[in-house]
C-alpha cells in the first residue's frame, strides 16, 4: 500500500467501494469494449443492490461506462449525460453464484456493435476485480495494462503470446488460464507491467487459433 | 516497504537527522520508484483537492437518502454569530469536518483520508490550522506526509477499514493521523508526535461501525467532527508534555486485536447497533420500496 492509498484517492463520495469502485468497474468495462457504449444492461447483486441507491452506485457505474474516472465531478449527473448521448440503460437484479457481495453484471453493446459481458466486484477501498469476461472466469484488477486472449484450448498458445510480449520487452505481472472444456474455448488473462502496442495486438488477432483479443490500457483515450 | 512501527520511523529520523515526514516520503519514493519531486507534486494536489472540497461545500445539497445535508451550514452560522462555546480553532475544526462529511454523502469530490467515511477529519484539522495560524503550504504538505506515514503503520498493524476493524479503524485512524500531523505543526518533537498518536488512538478504541442503512451518513458524518476534536485534544496533551503510559506501537497492536474482537455484526454489516434501531429499520423499509 503506498501513501497515496492512505491519503487519497481523490474521489467522488460517498463510498470508496460502492461509489469509486463502481465507477472503476464501469470504466474498465468501457475500455475493454473498445468503443462508446450504446446500450448497457446493469444487473446489481448483493450489497450493490441493497445499498446502492443511497451510495449512488448506479450513477457511478453509468459514469464509468461514459469514460469518467472516480474523481469526476460529473458522476452525479451521469444519467443526464448518458441520455444526451443516447446511451440506453436498464437496471435489474443479477442472479450470480458465489459472487462477492459488491458485484455487478454488465451486458454492453458498443456504438459499433461490439458486445461484452463482464462481472465486476468492488473488493474494498476503491480496488476492483473483474471476475468474469464473456461468461468465462477471469481475475484482474484494472491496475495494470491487461491483455485478454480468447483462444482454442490447444498446446502452445500461452508460449506464443508470452514470447511475443517478451520480444517487445513487456514483462508479465500475472498470467491466468481458464477454459470451458478440454480442447474447447479458453481464455488467457495477462496483466503486464508495460503497455502492449497496437501492432502486437493486431499480430495476436491474426494468429490462427486465437479467436479474439481484448485489451485494457491505462492510457487515456 | 511499509513501516511496521512508528518507533521505527522515529528511529530512522533520528539516525539520519531528518524529520519523520521526510523519512516517510523517501521510503515511499523508493517503493514506487518515483522522485521526491513527483511525490511532492502529488501531495500538493491532494492538499489542493482537500481545500477545493472544503470551499465547494454546498448547504443546499441533500444526500440521495435524504438523511444528510445542511448541518455544516448550521455550524457555520453558529460560529459566525459568535455563539460558540469553544475557541475559533476548534469551532472551525467542527464546522469543516461536518461540511466535508456532508459533501461526501452528497457525491461531491473529496479525498479519502484514510477512507471516504473519515474524509473530514484530516482536512478539518489541517486547513483550520493553516487558516488560524497562517503557516506555509509547505509545512501543511509535510504534515500530510507524516499523517500518511502514521496511516501506513495503522493499515499494516491494525486496520483502516470499518468492515475489518470497526469505526476505530476509520475515524480513529484519521484522528490519530491528524493528531500526529498537528503536533508536528506545533513544533513537537518525535516523542511528542508519538505520544499524541498513542493518546488519540487510546481514546477511540472499540468504536463500532453500525451505520444506518449501510450508508456513510449516520453516525459517520458527525463523527468526523469528534475525530477532529479528539486529534486536537491529543496534540494539546502531548505538547503539554503529557505522555502515554503505553507506547504507541503497543497501542496500535491493541487496536488491531480489538478490531478482530469486535463482532462482525458491528463491522459494517448493518446487523446490530444503530443500524437496527426502529428508526433505522423504518428508513430501510422505505429505501427498499424505492428499488
Amino acid at each position: 500500500m503506498n501513501i497515496f492509498d492512505i491519503v487519497g484517492p481523490v474521489m467522488v463520495g460517498p463510498s470508496s467501494s460502492h461509489t469509486a469502485g463502481a465507477v472503476k468497474i464501469g470504466y474498465v468495462a468501457r475500455k475493454l469494449l473498445g468503443e462508446d457504449v450504446a446500450e448497457a444492461e446493469i444487473l446489481l447483486y448483493g450489497s450493490f443492490l441493497a445499498t446502492g441507491n443511497g451510495h449512488g452506485t448506479k450513477y457511478a457505474l453509468v459514469a464509468g461506462l461514459l469514460g469518467m474516472k472516480m474523481d469526476d465531478e460529473n458522476i452525479p449527473n451521469s444519467f443526464d449525460i448518458a441520455e444526451k448521448k443516447g446511451m440506453k440503460i436498464s437496471f435489474g437484479k443479477a442472479k450470480l453464484k458465489d459472487a462477492h457481495p459488491n458485484s455487478v453484471l454488465l451486458r454492453l453493446t458498443g456504438t459499433g456493435g461490439k458486445k461484452l459481458e463482464i462481472v465486476g466486484e468492488s473488493v474494498g477501498g476503491s480496488l476492483i476485480n473483474i471476475s468474469r469476461v464473456d461468461g468465462l472466469l477471469a481475475n484482474f484488477s484494472g491496475e495494470h495494462p491487461t491483455l485478454i486472449v480468447h483462444n482454442q484450448d490447444r498446446p502452445g498458445y500461452a508460449a506464443e503470446v508470452t514470447s511475443m510480449l517478451a520480444g517487445k520487452n513487456i514483462n508479465v505481472a500475472s498470467l491466468q488460464l481458464y477454459r470451458e472444456s478440454r480442447g474447447g474455448h479458453a481464455v488467457m488473462v495477462l496483466e503486464c507491467d508495460q503497455e502492449v502496442p497496437g501492432d502486437v495486438l493486431k499480430l495476436l488477432e491474426q494468429s490462427s487459433g486465437i479467436e479474439y483479443v481484448m485489451y485494457y490500457s491505462l492510457a487515456e483515450d | 516497504m511499509a513501516f511496521k512501527k512508528l518507533a521505527e520511523i522515529a528511529e530512522i529520523s533520528e539516525k539520519k537527522g531528518l524529520p519523520m515526514w521526510k523519512v516517510v516520503q523517501e521510503d515511499d519514493c523508493t517503493e514506487q520508484s518515483i522522485t521526491c519531486e513527483e511525490s511532492y507534486t502529488k501531495m500538493k494536489e491532494i492538499l489542493s483537492a482537500m481545500r477545493d472540497a472544503d470551499k465547494k461545500y454546498n448547504p443546499e445539497l441533500v444526500s440521495k437518502s435524504g438523511m444528510a445535508g445542511g448541518d455544516g451550514m448550521k455550524v457555520e452560522q453558529f460560529n459566525v454569530a459568535g455563539s460558540a462555546l469553544v475557541g475559533d480553532f476548534i469551532s472551525s475544526v467542527i464546522e469543516k469536518a461536518v461540511k466535508m462529511g456532508e459533501s461526501n454523502a452528497c457525491m461531491r469530490r473529496i479525498v479519502a483520508a484514510p477512507t471516504a467515511g473519515a474524509c473530514g477529519v484530516i482536512p478539518a484539522v489541517l486547513l483550520s490550522y493553516q487558516e488560524k495560524k497562517n503557516v506555509s503550504e509547505e509545512k501543511i504538505i509535510e504534515a500530510l506526509y507524516l499523517a500518511a506515514g502514521i496511516g501506513e503503520v495503522l493499515a499494516e498493524c491494525a486496520s483502516i477499514a470499518g468492515a475489518e476493524g470497526g469505526c476505530q479503524a476509520e475515524i480513529g485512524s484519521a484522528a490519530a493521523m491528524a493528531s500526529g500531523a498537528l503536533t508536528y505543526l506545533e513544533g513537537g518533537d518525535n516523542e511528542a508526535i508519538l505520544n499524541a498518536v498513542a493518546l488519540c488512538i487510546k481514546s477511540m478504541l472499540g468504536l463500532t461501525c453500525d451505520p444506518v442503512a449501510g450508508l456513510v451518513e449516520v453516525p459517520c458524518i458527525k463523527r468526523n467532527a469528534y475525530g477532529g476534536v479528539n486529534a486536537v485534544v491529543s496534540a494539546h496533551l502531548a505538547m503539554a508534555g503529557v505522555k502515554s503510559r503505553i507506547p504507541v506501537d503497543e497501542v496500535i497492536d491493541s487496536m488491531g486485536r480489538i478490531g478482530h474482537l469486535i463482532p462482525s455484526c458491528l463491522r459494517e454489516t448493518g446487523e446490530e447497533g444503530l443500524a437496527i434501531t426502529q428508526t433505522a429499520q423504518d428508513f430501510c423499509d422505505k429505501q427498499m420500496k424505492e428499488l
